[in-house]
């Protein structure tokens, strides 16, 4: 792959430079192509990927090069920096209302991970001390309601359902619920659309006009490809996404997409689902996931140290 | 501008339709240059072609326009879906192999990518060319995955082969095997859970199904289908990959081609894996499902939605 071996083709690229003064555009144009296409193998966006590269650029050339460092090594560097610091800083909080309940609402394109993710979410929040309430506003796919309903009785968590109703009204009984119940959160499960799909955007819409929810999270698969900037785009644009939840991080996906969707949207990318377990939720760690797309954790770490 | 708004402006340009982006290409350009080769290579880098597929089809443009099969912009279009749908095609995509019945389906992929529907939608389609079918729940872990699929039974007029919650998938899959045995079925579909391909003792247990129902019918698993999300990036080459070294792939289904991702690094599969593309998937409903139709994909590549 491309993208194991960058650090490598880094060496390569700059073997020819041997002293150590200022970077020169030439040097660093060969050293570019190679961090454009490993981020591209990674899912990067393109156009993102394309910014990226002349943000980089500007930085590189022109630059007096470390004494501890390497050419490749000094690249890398500036890369690294730059993936980081698009990524934001950990940001792994859910907004808690002031006056409960808090309502958050997951969303995303079918198969992301929502509904699973709802769970991880109940148990992280129950395991913190609150009393949740998961919402089954999933009308459409076949068992999606029993699904949150297994998962709700694995966890011991309460879980509102009303069948087909009409999601609107699930969504605002279920808030009227969780008062009378005094839960203080409320977990919204809202079934899996398309970002172009009009008449189900529209539903989503009508839910966070009625019910008003403090976080409104985008649940997006790692293993996404170049469409996830116009899906976390379209989400975006007609909600207003509060954050992103980035499932199936326990595969071997670079997970580009987070770095396009973070790009687009600026939202925090707040949790990683790890696997298919209830407990497998964690933090997001942004510098973690800078080297994960590089694909050369230890190599940024050596740099670090230098 | 900030680099949000400089790149949100930036992915405004690029969400313009391949098509209208080559024919801006075709206008903005008299003749073909360097920058007009750029810009062709983005667009196939939106539709997740990858790097290594990418920079393959931009030298045989190259080479295109070399032997003068390429003069103009205009010609770009037609000669790139050739050559795209060149490297797809296959006959017979549809057609299962012919075999004394009942023939097995065994339906494998990644969490989420869409198995059970499309199993749903194969059940459908086999049903109304008057094929008996019988589909396996062979994915007892994930919550509610066994209901699931007895709800697309309905819909369908399928039989479903079930155990409990928990049980043991291959010990469903034989079951399944014996029943279609027994009841005279065309075809048994099997229903896996999704499993990610890095998860050494979930493939495993994928061998273990594998290797049952071989026992019960030498031969079968008649078909493997490798259901792949047409969202999906560069990752699923790995997927096919190592699917692939654990059981023996005959193609792929390419599922959510309803969404905007056109589902490009199928190219790169069947050009490194030489697997190919049998049905892709448009819809939630029982009827959204296509045989792959390899000249249709190339141009829906050009296409917006
Ligand atoms: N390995 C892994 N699997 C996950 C993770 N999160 C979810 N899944 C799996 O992904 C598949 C889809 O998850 P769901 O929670 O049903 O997804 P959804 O977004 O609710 O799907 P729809 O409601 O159909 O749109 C299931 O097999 C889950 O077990 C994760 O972090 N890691
Ligand atoms: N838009 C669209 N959605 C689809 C398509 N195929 C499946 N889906 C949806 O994708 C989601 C996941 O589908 P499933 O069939 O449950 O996927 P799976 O691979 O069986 O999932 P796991 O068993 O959890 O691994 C559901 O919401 C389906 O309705 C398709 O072609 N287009
Ligand atoms: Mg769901
Ligand atoms: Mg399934």
């Amino acid at each position: 792959m491309v993208f194991e071996s960058l650090a490598d083709k880094l060496q390569q690229t700059f073997k020819k430079l041997r002293g150590r003064g200022k970077l020169s555009e030439d040097d660093v144009a060969d050293a570019l192509k190679e961090v454009r296409m490993a981020l591209l193998e990674a899912d990067v966006n393109f156009k993102v990927v394309k910014d990226l590269i002349a943000k980089i650029k500007e930085r590189a050339v022109g630059q007096e090069v470390l004494e501890s460092l390497t050419p490749a090594q000094h690249v890398i560097k500036i890369v690294n920096e730059e993936l980081t610091a698009l990524m934001g800083g950990t940001q792994s909080r859910i907004a808690i209302a002031s006056r409960p309940p808090t309502v958050i609402m997951l969303v995303g394109l079918q198969g992301a991970g929502k509904t699973t993710t709802a769970g991880k979410l109940a148990h992280l929040l129950k395991r913190q001390g609150k009393r949740p309430l998961m919402v089954a506003a999933d009308i459409y796919r076949p068992a999606a309601i029993k699904q949150l309903e297994v998962l709700g009785e694995n966890l011991e968590i309460p879980v509102f359902t009303m069948g087909q109703e009409n999601p609107v009204t699930i969504a605002k009984k279920a808030v009227d619920q969780a008062l009378m119940m005094a839960r203080d959160i409320v977990i919204i499960d809202t079934a899996g659309r398309l970002h172009i799909n009009e008449e189900l955007m529209n539903e989503l819409k009508s839910i966070k006009q009625t019910v008003k929810p403090h976080e409104i999270l985008l649940v997006v698969d790692s293993m996404t490809g170049q469409d996830a900037v116009n899906v976390a785009e379209s989400f975006n644009n007609d909600l207003g996404i509060d954050g992103i939840i980035l499932t199936k991080l326990d595969g071997d996906a670079r997970g580009g997409a987070a770095l396009s969707i973070k790009a687009v949207t600026g939202q925090p990318i707040k949790f990683a689902g790890m696997g298919e377990k209830l407990d497998a939720l964690e933090p997001f760690h942004p510098d973690r996931m800078a080297s994960r797309i590089l694909g050369m954790g230890d190599v940024l770490s050596l740099i670090e140290k230098a | 501008m900030g680099f949000f708004d400089k790149l949100k402006a930036g992915l405004e340009k690029t969400r313009k339709s391949f098509t209208e982006k080559i024919e801006q290409l075709v206008v903005g350009y008299a003749s073909i240059d360097d920058e007009f080769l750029e810009d062709l290579e983005a667009v196939l880098l939106s539709a997740d072609v990858g790097v290594a597929t990418t920079v393959k089809l931009m030298a045989e443009i190259r080479k295109g326009i070399k032997e003068k099969l390429i003069n103009t912009p205009e010609d770009l279009k037609p000669f790139l879906r050739d050559k795209i749908s060149g490297m797809l095609i296959d006959q017979d995509q549809v057609a299962l192999v012919p075999h004394e019945p009942p023939i097995v389906v065994l339906v494998v992929g990644v969490n989420g990518v869409g198995k059970t529907t499309t199993i749903g939608k194969l059940a459908n389609y086999y049903s109304e060319n008057k094929k008996k079918v019988l589909v396996a729940a062979a994915d007892t872990f994930r919550a509610a995955a066994i209901d699931q699929l007895e709800i697309w039974g309905q819909r369908t007029g399928t039989e479903v082969i079930k155990h409990a919650e928990g049980s043991d998938p291959a010990a469903v899959a034989f079951d399944a095997v014996q029943a279609a045995k027994a009841r005279k079925a065309d075809i048994v579909i099997i229903d896996t859970a999704g499993r990610l391909h890095t998860k050494s003792n979930l493939m495993e247990e994928l061998k273990k199904i594998n290797r049952v129902i071989g026992k019960e019918i030498p031969d079968a698993p008649h078909e493997t289908l490798l259901v792949l999300d047409a969202t999906t990036g560069q990752n699923a080459i790995n997927q096919a990959k190592i699917f692939g070294d654990v059981v023996k792939l005959s193609g792929v289904v390419l599922t959510k081609l309803d969404g905007t991702a056109k589902g490009g690094v199928v190219i790169a599969i069947k050009n490194e894996l030489g697997l190919p593309v049998k049905w892709v998937g448009v819809g939630e409903g029982v009827n959204d499902l296509r045989p792959f139709d390899a000249g249709e994909f190339a141009d829906a590549l050009f296409t917006d939605k």
